[in-house]
């Protein structure tokens, strides 16, 4: 069984008004950087799943998505996926 | 008829809902914790505001998976009364018994405000003896209470008339300023397309009495009781 980090971004649909983003970059509008434009806010989670392989794996992560990590109606998600050796039970992780 | 709270870890206004069915209805009710697997025999269920989980991942994520949710499901299924207000309308739209989903405020800032709203649809258990034209004045207090679908679901909510209440003026018009969140079409309550289930960012229970400011919340669960065959 291997180890996965899975980094999971997830941001507002392209349909849906982020209103942080419309804040944010307005007050980088304010500090001179007009030239910015698209600014989004989402969010960044990690987690650890032990899969048998890379397809059984992504198919948690998507799985996990979509019934809780995120909110289908109003949020899209991307993510990378990476086998970890676990070494001397320290939780470290590398890849 | 018998009224149950739910109480989610992180609930807050579940005491509020309980003193206005105990209170000032004069009913019988009981607190429902999140981990019962039944309803105790509750006829209408209210699941009250408060920031359940800390709001952690998005609102009413996490509670929506909470054992009596199962209960909540069944219940609904079977045409029970269920009520969600604030975080437990947050709660319906997760667990999937209403449709699309409310996020961060337009303007990014917790609104405590009293509101005024209109009622869409006058013939359901929740609202069939709210005075016609009647405007209801019931506070907010949120700050994810914006409402969004996409406009496959905003034409069905149209089409089966569920949008029940709709954030307006005092005089009972549209106008964007009288809207506290930025909500899609001003909905500040959607049900579900057989009626059963209403959720709302605005508080009746918070509205009760004029000591409070407002009666108007009464309204709301009068209607609950007479549809129920019964009167407080």
């Amino acid at each position: 069984m291997t180890a996965w980090k899975a980094e999971i971004q997830v941001t507002y649909k392209k349909s849906v008004l982020d209103p942080q983003g419309v804040a944010v970059e307005k007050a980088l509008g304010a500090l001179g950087y007009d030239h910015v434009e698209k600014v989004r806010i989402g969010k960044y989670m990690e987690l650890l799943l032990h899969a048998e392989s890379e397809e059984k794996a992504r198919s948690q992560v998507e799985e996990m998505c979509q019934r809780l990590l995120t909110n289908p109606v109003i949020e899209d998600y991307e993510y990378r996926l990476q086998p970890v050796s676990l070494e001397r039970g320290t939780g470290q992780t590398g890849s | 008829m018998k009224f149950g709270v739910i109480v989610f870890p992180g609930s807050n206004c579940d005491l509020d809902a309980f003193y206005m069915v105990k209170d000032v209805l004069n009913k019988p009710v009981e607190y429902l914790w999140h981990h019962e697997k039944t309803l105790r025999g509750s006829d209408c269920v209210i699941l009250p505001g408060g920031f359940t989980y800390g709001d952690y991942l998005r609102p009413g994520a996490i509670a929506s998976f909470s054992p009596i949710m199962t209960a909540v499901h069944a219940f609904a299924a079977r045409g029970g009364l269920v009520l969600g207000i604030c975080n437990g309308f947050q709660v319906l739209l997760e667990s999937g018994l209403l449709p699309g989903a409310l996020y961060r405020n337009i303007h990014l800032q917790f609104r405590c405000a009293w509101t005024h709203l209109s009622v869409e649809n006058p013939h359901l258990p929740f609202t069939a003896h709210i005075p016609s034209g009647q405007v209801l004045k019931i506070p907010v207090a949120h700050g994810d209470g914006n409402y969004f679908c996409d406009p496959e679901t905003l034409e069905t909510l149209k089409k089966n008339n569920q949008i029940v209440f709709r954030y307006v003026t005092p005089e009972g018009n549209l106008d964007s300023r009288a809207n506290p969140n930025g909500s899609l079409e001003a909905i500040a309550g959607i049900c579900n397309a057989r009626g059963n289930v209403l959720g709302m960012m605005p508080h009746p229970e918070r509205a009760g009495e004029s000591l409070l400011g407002s009666r108007d919340g009464q309204f709301i669960f009068q209607s609950i009781l007479k549809h129920w065959g019964e009167s407080s």
